[in-house]
């Protein structure tokens, strides 16, 4: 296999673990985000203070997912967000108020506090519904028609829905008191909505898309996949039953955190395996839309040094900010 | 109905213009926060530590506005200019890439550290983060304006069947105006901060809101701004003789030479209409153009006509030139009479003539309205072309609906206009309560996290 086999699949891969890690890093982020619409003015301070040193790292795996794709696949860059023309300038929208309202809240007057809170569930919701819309279009190849409109709003809502659960889990294990038995509360009521859109998603995405239909609903490739579904459904069972349990009160508070990402790896990992060899699905394999070799080997030389460099220092400022959450002063 | 390109070019500017604006602050305020922790592990005096606490606050607002119209201009990319990237991705692509990889994930993670990690970490791995944080947003400028220069005045590739490709790293990294423009486009962040600096303690001394750290602050913000703008008008004056030599046009356009003349006239004021190729109402000094792009007063200076359908929009060059110089002489001015009744005065702030003051304060986002016409000048001065003299913009324009684009274009502008107003709001209402900064270096109300991390 020579360099331009093999390097857009390096590049594919890193790709897909750019956006996995941005899904599940900023998930939380804008889960919390959306859980601030339900909590007293005292919690509101507490749950931004439990995302605020991360929140500008965990955007950036956006910046270097869409990244990669604009360096290494620029034909599909330009066709899929010109597809996603205005879910993107959605999503964006939603970042944008979102970031900023970290900055404002805490710095703007008293009466505008208010506002800018609200900016904050506002922004975390519109960029969670729009990136489940943009992620239903692109599996369906950006088809037009009732079915694949219903189909986005499903998953837009489902993803929504995944994100809350999954902030909910965050606060479980940042959260203390009052906060950490809200957390529990939320979790609850977010986990069947979360179920039945990764169900509806399942069931629904062989449905609107014959490629994927073909990939899965054959033999024996179907009893290799069944592992995917049967542990994410799991998964997903026991994060339940430990939201039962007093324990996740005290030491296993990190356990329906862990769950859920773990579920989150399976989703992604089937995804990866609905849409290979695809950049744009049924439309351009990543090997038609890659870059020339010369340039992806530059910047792969700048990825193999820069990646674990980050993961390190990521690794590092999550370990200096590890624990409960306290309430965050600058410098 | 509008030109969807026109439209296209209106919505990446109106970003990209709202998003230069953060980054210019954040890039030298990085360094400047730095110097105030440095200062402050050096002499102990408590009104360093205050005064990188205060302007910590200013860079933490400043930089989330950076990031989030950042990433938007990420998307933007595709969504806008989709030919650009089939055509120039090669080149254009590694260079992004290098910002994301070396630049983008060092000053968000560190920016964490810096911001809530004193206390927490040693004094050490702090200063190390804050030197982190500011080496990323200078790193972030230097590919970015690699990029942006190598648009301007291409080097080291070849093209194959309409794609760019790179021969020669080096020669597209460190393209011919690249060194100019970088050297330009960082003076013009470290005197816009000088002038927030300045311009802010300027207000707190007004409204009587004076801190310990108010003095020094103004202090560095007016010997920074006095030191740098002589560098930066050499710097100006060599970055305009390497654009006569690679882009004849775009000079033309700013000086208003319409027809190649010997002893062409500095231009002081002029209306240039389009229409009939000529300047209306124009005062100039005799050979004053000829004496400063040639240095000769019978210099030769080659006129628009001579570039007839391939030269940008004469006007807004034109005007956006004279408002980046006039700034620049403003600010000369306004930072060699303010340091020099600062010396007079004992370097007693609250000795400072209130007109001063006042100026200073009004001048706080100086920097600002310089940069943004200087960006103008140099960007609308790359038009027709998206890469100088080889890809026309038009050609690489996106097929999404005039009305589309238009609508989320009104959608920017609005939050944008907003967010400005909220900006320059809160930094005022940071400035008269500056109580808000003084906080205890560690929190006694904060628990210890059972974790010791040392470097």
């Amino acid at each position: 296999m020579n360099a331009s086999e093999w390097l857009p699949l390096v590049f594919m891969a890193l790709m897909g673990l750019a956006m996995l890690a941005y899904v599940i890093l900023d998930g939380y982020d804008l889960g919390v985000g959306m859980l601030m619409a339900r909590a007293d003015d005292a919690h509101k301070d507490r749950m931004v203070a439990s995302i605020g040193p991360f929140w500008d790292a965990n955007e950036t795996w956006l910046v270097l997912g869409v990244g990669i794709m604009l360096i290494a696949f620029p034909k599909a860059h330009g066709i899929v967000l010109g597809a996603l023309y205005l879910p993107v300038a959605a999503m964006l929208l939603g970042l944008t108020l979102r970031g900023v309202a970290f900055e404002f809240r805490a710095k703007a007057a008293d009466e505008h506090k208010r506002l800018w809170n609200r900016l904050f569930t506002a922004g975390s919701g519109l960029a969670a519904l729009s990136q489940g819309w943009m992620l239903a279009r692109y599996i369906t190849a950006f088809q037009e028609g009732w079915q694949y409109t219903l189909f986005a709003a499903c998953i837009a809502l489902s993803l929504a829905a995944a994100y809350v659960l999954m902030g909910a889990c965050w606060l479980i294990m940042t959260g203390e008191h009052e906060l950490q038995r809200d957390a529990v509360r939320w979790a609850k009521r977010a986990w069947p909505l979360m179920c039945l859109g990764l169900l509806a998603i399942s069931l629904a995405t062989p449905w609107v898309s014959p490629t994927v239909r073909d990939k899965w609903f054959r033999l024996p490739e179907l009893i290799a996949l069944l592992p995917i579904p049967l542990m994410s459904g799991l998964a997903l069972l026991a994060l339940r039953g430990l939201l039962n349990s007093s324990r996740i009160i005290g030491k296993l508070c990190w356990l329906p955190f862990a769950l859920l990402v773990c579920v989150f790896l399976l989703g992604a990992l089937g995804l990866a395996y609905s849409i290979f060899p695809y950049v744009v699905m049924d439309r351009l394999t990543l090997w038609q839309a890659a870059s020339a070799t010369s340039s992806l080997q530059i910047i792969a030389v700048g990825c193999a040094v820069a990646v674990p460099a980050i993961i390190g220092y990521t690794i590092f400022a999550y370990r200096v900010f590890w624990g409960k959450a306290t309430d965050l002063k600058y410098a | 109905m509008m030109d969807p390109l026109l439209l296209a070019r209106a919505q990446f500017g109106a970003n990209i213009s709202f998003h230069i604006l953060f980054p210019t602050i954040s890039i030298a305020l990085g360094w400047a926060l730095l110097f105030f922790r440095w200062r402050w592990l050096r002499t102990q005096q408590e009104a360093w530590l205050q005064a990188y606490r205060f302007w910590t606050k200013v860079f933490a607002l400043t930089f989330a506005l950076g990031v989030v119209s950042g990433i938007t201009m990420s998307f933007q990319f595709g969504t806008n200019w989709p030919g650009y990237m089939e055509k120039v991705g090669n080149i254009a692509g590694p260079l992004l890439g290098y910002e994301v990889l070396t630049a983008f994930f060092l000053e968000a993670t560190f920016l964490g550290v810096m911001l809530f990690g004193h206390g927490r970490v040693s004094e050490r791995v702090h200063l190390l983060a804050t030197f982190m944080v500011a080496f990323g947003t200078t790193m972030s400028a230097f590919w970015i304006l690699s990029l942006n220069s190598w648009m301007q005045t291409p080097a080291g590739y070849e093209i194959i069947n309409g794609e760019f490709h790179a021969t020669d790293w080096l020669a597209v990294l460190f393209n011919p105006s690249f060194p100019y423009r970088l050297a330009h486009v960082l003076l013009a962040s470290g005197l816009t901060v000088s002038f927030v600096l300045a311009g802010v303690s300027a207000w707190q001394l007004l409204k009587g809101k004076a801190q310990g750290y108010t003095g020094k602050v103004l202090r560095v913000g007016l010997t920074a701004g006095a030191v740098l703008i002589p560098l930066q008008i050499l710097i100006g004056d060599m970055h305009g003789l390497n654009t006569l030599k690679h882009q004849p046009a775009k000079i033309a356009a700013m000086e208003g030479v319409w027809e190649t003349e010997k002893g062409a006239p500095l231009l002081l004021f002029a209306w240039p209409d389009e229409a009939s190729r000529s300047n209306r109402f124009a005062i100039g000094v005799p050979n004053g153009a000829s004496w400063i792009l040639t240095h000769e007063p019978q210099g030769e200076i080659r006129g628009l006509n001579e570039f007839k359908g391939a030269h940008p929009p004469v006007a807004p060059l034109f005007f956006g030139f004279r408002i980046m110089v006039g700034t620049g002489l403003a600010m000369l001015g306004l930072s060699w009479l303010g340091l020099w009744l600062y010396r007079r005065a004992g370097w007693v702030a609250e000795a400072l003539p209130r007109p001063l003051l006042w100026a200073l304060s009004l001048m706080s986002f100086s920097g600002w309205v310089a940069t943004i016409a200087g960006w103008y000048v140099t960007e609308i001065g790359r038009q027709p072309f998206i890469v100088y003299g080889l890809l026309r913009t038009a050609d690489v324009a996106s097929k999404t609906p005039a009305a589309m684009i238009a609508t989320t274009l009104v959608g920017y502008l609005i939050m944008y206009a907003l967010l400005i107003v909220a900006y320059v709001m809160v930094v005022k209402r940071m400035a008269e309560k500056p109580a808000l900064a003084n906080q205890p270096i560690i929190d006694p109300a904060l628990k210890p996290t059972g974790l010791e991390v040392s470097a």
